[in-house]
């Protein structure tokens, strides 16, 4: 097991004409909860998709526990999409089976647990659930895996304050010194004391990577506060 | 549970040491009474589970803390060394608040008067 799980060498990848990545570098280290924080088109859910083998890079290459993108790096990461991306006309308790029979590293009973702890009722289907329960509901999906890599897209888009708490939450009970999180966002005031590391990412390229509290300290103010200054309009 | 609170400026791993300082000096931890464990806290509190136990390390160090290796975690069952962490935490309150008093044009000399004639709930009248 290497001590890095993630590593981005140059990644270029362009729509068109139009850059969405030029040249990121990026490392990502086993135990941490990683911010990857930018503005919305700034390439955040590009570099995601690059690594879940969703979307192919021009040049560059990703590495997931020393593997290319592929069957083996797939079996590693488990992915929240920025949108909805399950057949959502399954009940949950289908859509647990779906997941238990794709992924051999689901664990069903973990998935059951967090549920409960919900209060959903699990013969309910997918599309009748509030935006609020469909995201933790895709998010105990994600989180019931035992993989290395967890990226989370977005995992808080539009969700109330106490639907944010509980995900936050959700991330930081699921905490495994064997895997890394990254979770992609703006909202960043909701996430940096849960982040050890961010990398902030603007028009397609990592403009700072630093630690959380390193920030703090040797800037005196906070990561939400030192994105605000770097981004501003 | 636990009240916590972070400010935005300063690193949050010096600020979980001053609250769980906090917590055992006004005896919401008491001496001897076991820690919940890193994940718990880490959730409670809403930050990231290293920086927890980081600061659980830390606090072990400085013997506020010590870990039995079976049964967890455990606030010191040390009184004297609670004591002087409380009186350490006292002595920065004063430093801050003499700084404040200086601040506005009070003399070291007339704090003393004026601290002895305080009634707390006169704040606004005066």
């Amino acid at each position: 097991m290497n001590d890095t799980v993630m590593c981005c060498t140059d990644l270029t990848k362009s729509y068109g004409k139009k850059p969405a990545l030029k040249g990121v570098n990026l490392s990502l280290k086993r135990g941490r909860i990683v911010g990857l924080l930018g503005p919305n088109g700034s390439g955040k859910t590009t570099l995601i998709k690059i690594a879940t083998g969703l979307l192919r890079p021009n040049s560059g290459e990703v590495t997931i526990d020393g593997n290319p993108v592929g069957k083996a790096s797939k079996a590693a990461v488990s992915y929240l999409p920025d949108c909805v991306s399950l057949p959502d006309w399954m009940k949950i308790s289908e859509l647990i089976n779906f997941y238990a029979g794709f992924f051999k590293d689901f664990s069903t009973e973990k998935a059951h647990r967090m549920l409960t702890s919900l209060g959903l009722d699990e013969n309910q289907r997918f599309k009748t659930l509030s935006k609020g329960n469909k995201e933790k509901v895709q998010l105990i999906l994600a989180m019931s895996r035992e993989a290395q890599l967890y990226l989370l897209d977005e995992p808080l888009g539009g969700v109330d304050p106490a639907t944010r708490d509980y995900i936050l939450n959700t991330i930081i009970s699921n905490y495994s010194e064997n895997a890394a999180v990254v979770i992609s966002t703006h909202l960043i005031a909701d996430v940096e004391k849960i982040l050890d590391e961010v990398y902030f990412i603007k028009d397609g390229e990592i403009v700072l990577n630093d630690m959380v509290d390193n920030i703090r300290d040797v800037r005196g103010r906070s990561v939400d506060a030192l994105f605000r200054e770097e981004f501003r309009c | 549970m636990m009240n916590w609170h972070f400010d935005n400026d300063r690193p949050i791993y010096t600020q979980i040491i001053e609250s769980m300082k906090l917590f055992i000096v006004s005896g919401e931890l008491k001496p001897g009474d076991k820690v919940p464990p890193v994940r718990e806290l880490a959730a409670e509190a809403e930050v990231n589970p290293n920086t927890m136990q980081r600061a659980l390390s830390d606090l072990e160090r400085d013997g506020l803390l010590y870990t039995n290796r079976t049964s967890g975690r455990f606030v010191t069952e040390n009184v004297d060394v609670i004591e002087a962490m409380k009186l350490e935490i006292a002595r920065k309150s004063i430093a801050a608040f003499l700084t404040s008093m200086e601040k506005i044009g009070y003399s070291r000399a007339e704090i003393p008067q004026l601290l002895k004639n305080f009634k707390l709930g006169d704040e606004a009248s005066e």
